[in-house]
Order: structure tokens, then sequence, then C-alpha cells
């Protein structure tokens, strides 16, 4: 079983060099920290800059320059800064190749629900509406089974819907999955998980795949 | 020529009366109009719709026009940080429409460039779909369902800028910019704020990012706090 750092590392292992990519806050943000060595990504943060830094060192951060999350953040040679229209330009018209961001539930027909629990306070969706409309990639990191130990692969979102049809891939801490048109199909396990564990945590339909490995992180 | 520099804050905003819409620049707290919020909360007008990104902290930003009870109506993306925000939203005082960010800024957009709507995917499929048009394009090689999104008509547009000149010019600074430049554009009347304004033939033509003519009134704010939300750096 994985915990976050290794769900981050397993998908830092699915960013192409040259990608431009948009991390989401919480464990799509730690992606950032695995990237292999030879691997040169530009990040993308949706605030309105391509080639995000690290954090700055102590004493240097700048208020006028914080990423999504609205932490401070710094920037690397080649980076630019635009508005948040062309921001979403670059999104909707499918230049950020990859998008990774977190769910609170993910059909097996691949609708993600990450923005509302009704009659809980509601937050918004931020630019995630944005994001799973016009991304050609999305891969979501989360958890198998939210806290009441309950499966958030299920065959239909229960929670209002951030977007349809849009997921292609999830990441656990039980298994690597991909979302197919006849439902989840399990791809690889986490070390020390079997197959039994991950349909048992599976609510949707889970096609196992004739060659499940083992997965690499 | 027009004379769009005023004194302050307080004049800036003389005509901004109860009820009207107001575009609001600033991403989180950063790039935020401080000057003109202050100036808003000691006018004290009421029953406002605010059109931001988000709604600031309980302490900062559009908080303290929320902890006066100023605010009608909020049109935002995300607003989570904020206890006060919560508490009128649950109670039912506070009205909230929440929708897309790219949504947000792409009305804006819309309005600027004298377009009455946008079609847009984000939101096809989803509760906010609810009673907006749906239009079905092939478009980029691939057929898909776009929902129209109306131009956002604003009484006033506040953005916060680096530096400008008497003309109304602005040059933004680093993620400050965010919904800064969409929002000038949209608003009836735009009142700029700036850290430095700056003599006309100062900036260079070149760097404009908001060229005058969206700006209606501009002033050199002051005691800017820049607050940072999340102080995060390397250990």
């Amino acid at each position: 079983m994985l915990d976050k750092n290794g769900i981050a590392k397993r998908i830092a292992r699915e960013v192409k060099d040259g990608m431009y990519v948009n991390l989401g806050i919480g464990i799509p943000t730690l992606v950032a920290n695995y990237i292999p060595e030879g691997i040169n990504v530009v990040l993308q943060s949706e605030n309105g800059i391509l080639g995000m830094g690290p954090f700055p060192k102590a004493g240097t951060e700048d208020a006028d320059l914080i990423n999504a999350g609205k932490q401070t953040v710094t920037l690397l040679p080649g980076s630019a800064i635009f508005d948040s229209a062309m921001s979403f330009g670059m999104i909707r018209s499918q230049k950020v190749a990859l998008t990774i961001l977190g769910a609170m539930e993910v059909s097996e027909t691949g609708d993600i629900a990450n923005w509302k629990i009704p009659g809980k306070m509601v937050k918004g969706m931020g630019g995630a509406m944005d994001l799973v409309a016009s991304a050609k990639n999305i891969i979501v990191a989360m958890q198998h089974v939210n806290k009441a130990g309950e499966s958030k692969l299920l065959p239909k979102c229960t929670l209002p819907l951030t977007g349809v049809k849009c997921v292609k891939k999830i990441v656990t801490e039980l298994a690597v999955i991909e979302i197919t048109n006849e439902g989840f199909l399990l791809l690889e396990t986490a070390p020390g998980v079997s197959v039994d564990q991950v349909k048992n945590a599976t609510a949707g339909k889970l096609i196992i795949s004739d060659n499940v490995t083992e997965m690499v992180i | 020529m027009i004379n769009k520099v005023v004194t302050s804050a307080d004049e800036a905003i003389k005509d901004i009366q109860d009820g009207m819409t107001i575009l609001l620049g600033g991403f989180g707290l950063c790039g935020i109009p401080e000057n003109c919020i202050a100036a808003l909360v000691k006018k004290g007008v009421k029953d406002l719709t605010c059109v931001s990104n988000n709604a600031g902290v309980d302490d900062f930003g559009l908080g303290l026009l929320l902890q006066k009870r100023q605010i009608k109506k909020m049109i935002s993306s995300y607003v989570g940080e904020n206890a006060e925000f919560e508490r009128q939203m649950l109670s039912g005082e506070l009205e909230v429409d929440l929708i897309p960010q790219g949504t947000l800024a792409t009305r804006c957009l819309a309005a600027g460039y004298g377009m009455p709507a946008i079609f847009t995917p984000a939101g096809v499929g989803t509760e906010i779909a609810a009673g907006k048009e749906v239009r079905k394009f092939n478009f980029n090689g691939e057929e898909k369902d776009y929902l129209m999104e109306m131009a956002f008509e604003a009484n006033f547009a506040i953005v916060k800028a680096w530096k400008g000149d008497s003309e109304g010019n602005l040059i933004y600074r680093h993620t400050a910019r965010n919904f800064n430049p969409m929002m000038a554009m949209a608003g009836r009347i735009t009142i700029a704020e700036v850290e430095e304004l700056v003599p006309l033939g100062e900036l260079d033509p070149d760097q404009i990012h908001t060229p005058g003519i969206y700006v209606h009134r501009i002033f050199q704010g002051k005691d800017y706090e820049k607050r940072i939300e999340q102080r995060t750096v390397l250990i």
C-alpha cells in the first residue's frame, strides 16, 4: 500500500518530456517533487504562470508571486506570466497536455466529482470544471476508499459532478486503473496489495487486465 | 484631455451606490484593490453584488465588506478561506453563485471584447448547466457540447496594478495580474489603483497590459499591506 508520496511518485512516471502539466492541490502538487531525472516539464499554474518553480528561500517570498493554492512560489528561467483569461484559454485549447487532480468520487465511465458535498460548506470548483472539460489527459490522484471506508470508484457518482466522461487514469494507494469503455481496468497493484484487495475496495465494474503487474515506484 | 487622475480611493468610488454590481480583481489576496475595498467599507454602501474569484479572508480583502454585511451576492469560483462568509452563506444572508474560474475570466473578457456570450465546455453535464443553453459544435476535430455563458454587465470594475500613468495605461506585476486585465476591460466604469503613478511617457508602450481606453479613473494607492495567504518556503 502506498502513502501520499508513493501515489505522487507513481504518477510522476506518467509525465513525459516536454509536457505542459497542471497540478491540482494536495497529492498532485507532490508530483513535482518526483519528476524523473532527464524529464523536463513545464508546470502551469492557472492563476497565470508557465514555468513555475519551487517554493522560495525564506526571506525572498514575494506577495505578488503565488500558485493556484495561494502559496508563495518562484519562477524558473524561461517562465511566462499571463492573465486568468489566457490561462484558461491555453487549458481550453488543450495546449496543457496533462492535468493531475484529486477527487472525491470517480465513476466507471470517467465522471468525476470533487467540488461539492450537499449540505456541507461548498467552497467552489475553482478551475477544476474548466480543466476536466478540456484536458486531453486527466489523471486522478486519490485514496481508493473514503474515511468511512466506502469505495470512491463507483458505478455512478453520487455527489454533484465536476465533469463527465473525462478521467483517463486513477492512481490510488492500492492500484493503477484505466478508464475504458467497459469500466475500470486494473493495470497495476501497489507493492504488497492483492488483486482481491483492489476488487473489494472498488464498487464500480472492475476488469482485471490479463497482465496485472506490480507498480514500479 | 479628460483628467482620469483622482486624488484618493474615496473620490474614485464616490458614486458607487447601494445595489450595484462590481467586478474586483485579484486571486486570493494577490493583486486585490486594497485601497478601494477600504474606501467601500468606509462609505458603507450595501447590497452590493461582487464578482471576484475569491472572497478574501475574515479580516482582509473582501472579508472586510462581508464583516459589515455590505455584500448581498457574491459571484466567485472558490471561497474556501473565510469563516464569516461560510456563516452568512449557510444562514442565507448571503447569496452565492459559484462558477468555474475560466468561465468567470472569460465572461469578463467577453464584456471587454463587446461580445454578449461565450460557449465553454466547462460545466457541461453538471448542475451548473441547469437552465443554460447547450450547443453542440464540431470544433478541433471533436463534436462536443458547450454551455452558453453571458458576458458580465457591471456598473464598476475595480482593479489593482503595479504601475500606471495619467492616461490610465496599466502594467501589472507577476501573478498579481490574474483577473485584473479582463475585469478592467469589463466595467462600465473602471477604477484602477496603482502602486506607482508615473508621468506620461514613462511606461513603455510595448509593455502595457491594459490600454488606458479601458480605464476611467486612476489613483496612486497607499499603505499596501500585500498580505501573503500561504507563506511557503524551502526547508
